[in-house]
């Protein structure tokens, strides 16, 4: 499977399951802003971290 | 000379206007009529106002006069006209957010809190400022309310998303507005439209009472002309505020008392790498000019400075898409379609890696956090760019062609994912556009990047350029 039709074949499952429409004309550009997206996303799980580290967020209640 | 304002020029800072109206030179309301008349003669120009609040304004003004006029205190800011990104509440006014779809809300039913404290500092409130929608945006276009344009060349962007606040504070109509920053947005419009910008620490300036975009990277903070109206408009908004949960409850700690303390003693440090890496000859050449003024500086590297980058950009665009996601569902058509179709992308991002991207916010935050150990402050550039053409869509950064609207933050990304405190200051370079340095300081030392910000002001090495269709 191509690359295009692996991120159309995820746009279209992520579609339906998040209720979203995806309307023909807008498609390139989610598919493009989805692999800039996942591009940076590997880049931030290739990064090894122990499986202890704390997440940044803070909640005090 | 009292109720004229022939003491004032339109370029009149903060700190001139206030003291000039509490010692009876000129009235608040003859400096709100002032700046009223220059919006109304700039604004088809700049596009940076999106609403002027005329009779509330008016009406602040006469309450601080007749204050004076009875002896009561005025505040430091007395008669200060300032205006505020319209995400940020302005009662009576839906908080539009740059959008379409929220100017369907109710209106407002009380001001944000840095509007009220603001106003209670005596500043008068003059109107709400053209965004890049829901804040998701570099560059101050908006399909709905038109691109909001910088008064150096209205030709080219105002970087954004807090566009009209660039735009408003360059172009003379304010001498302080606000702006909120997530991934640059104060920075951003503050180099391109040569300004002074403040993104403070993470949780330092209360955001109860604006619309929010990231919470995990969302801060608020002012715009002006010069160092002392920015520490001005800081000090009169600064403290905890129980309405905001991620608002710290460390007590205020002003910053204007202790401005002109100077640099001696601080170690300087000029971050490297990444931050070099795809900079234009204008940001290096402004980053240079403020280096060499400071006198020996270290270079420091930021490690996985790119990859800080990249998590800030997967939780912006996971928790962005997340915060509007029953209204792409419900109204995607109505969106700005740059917005909606980065914000749908975002939606269908694996959670796990947005889970990794908070961690590694952590574990950078403590590796930059030792490089503060050998510096007191650290140089970056701004942007990577002087201001590109309104409506450009691509841009060369390293040699290659990338798209503009997602890069124009590179440089300021990694500072503010972990909350950094920080001033864009302008550098006016010969014969061009004014581009910004970024002077970086660690978590809560707002007053050590001022302090440097207020020397090399001082050397005449950054300052605001006056723009050539001044009003």
């Amino acid at each position: 499977m191509s690359e295009t039709a692996e991120l159309d074949a995820m746009v279209d499952a992520a579609a339906a399951v998040l209720g979203l429409r995806v309307a023909p004309e807008w498609r390139a550009a989610i598919r493009a802003h989805l692999a800039i997206s996942l591009g940076h996303a590997h880049a931030v799980a290739d990064f090894a971290l122990p499986d202890e580290a704390e997440p940044a967020p803070v909640f005090r209640a | 000379m009292s109720g004229s304002e022939a003491a004032l020029t339109p370029w009149a800072g903060a700190s001139e206007i206030a003291t000039a109206v509490a010692g009876g030179q000129v009235a608040a309301t003859a400096v709100t009529a002032a700046a009223l008349a220059r919006i109304a003669h700039a604004n088809p120009r700049l596009n940076a106002f999106t609403d002027v609040v005329a009779a509330r304004a008016m009406a602040r003004a006469a309450a601080i006069d007749a204050a004076l006029a009875a002896g009561r205190p005025v505040g430091p800011l007395a008669g200060v006209p300032f205006a505020v990104k319209n995400l940020i509440d302005v009662a009576g006014l839906p908080t539009r957010a740059g959008s379409r779809i929220n100017r369907d809300h109710p209106p407002a039913a009380r001001d944000g809190t840095l509007v009220a404290r603001l106003e209670a500092a005596g500043a008068v409130l003059v109107g709400a400022l053209n965004m890049g929608e829901y804040a998701y945006d570099f560059t101050g276009e908006n399909v709905h309310d038109g691109a909001s344009r910088n008064p150096h060349d209205t030709t080219r962007m105002t970087g954004g998303s807090s566009g009209g606040s660039g735009a408003a504070v360059a172009g003379g109509l304010v001498p302080i507005a606000l702006g909120s920053d997530t991934n640059g947005s104060i920075r951003v419009p503050a180099s391109f439209c040569g300004v002074f910008g403040l993104k403070p620490t993470y949780g330092r300036l209360s955001r109860a009472g604006s619309f929010p975009f990231v919470a995990s990277l969302d801060h608020l903070g002012p715009f002006a002309r010069n160092t002392g109206d920015l520490a001005a408009a800081y000090d009169a908004m600064v403290g905890p505020d129980p309405a905001d949960p991620v608002c710290t409850d460390r007590p205020a700690e002003p910053v204007g008392a202790a401005l002109d303390a100077g640099i001696a003693g601080l170690r300087i440090g000029l971050a490297g790498g990444y931050f070099r890496a795809g900079a234009s000859a204008e940001a290096l050449a402004a980053l240079e000019t403020v280096a060499a003024a400071l006198g020996p500086v270290q270079a420091v590297e930021l490690p996985e400075a790119a990859r800080a980058r990249a998590s800030a950009y997967v939780i912006t665009t996971t928790e962005g898409a997340a915060l509007h996601l029953q209204r792409l569902r419900e109204r995607p058509e109505d969106f700005d379609p740059d917005v909606r179709d980065r914000l749908i992308a975002g939606a269908m991002v694996p959670a796990a890696f947005v889970a990794q991207a908070q961690k590694f916010r952590r574990w950078y935050r403590d590796a930059v956090l030792r490089v503060f150990a050998t510096v007191d402050v650290i140089l970056a550039p701004a942007t990577p760019c002087v201001a590109p053409a309104i409506g450009q869509k691509t841009f060369v950064l390293d040699g290659r062609e990338h798209p503009l609207r997602p890069n124009i933050g590179i440089y300021t990304q990694p500072i503010s994912f972990i909350g950094l405190p920080v001033v864009a200051v302008p550098v006016p370079l010969p014969g061009g556009l004014p581009i910004g340095v970024q002077v970086i300081a660690a978590p809560w030392r707002e007053d050590l990047a001022l302090r440097v910000a207020r020397a090399l002001e001082r050397q005449g090495i950054v300052r605001a350029p006056v723009p050539p269709a001044a009003p």
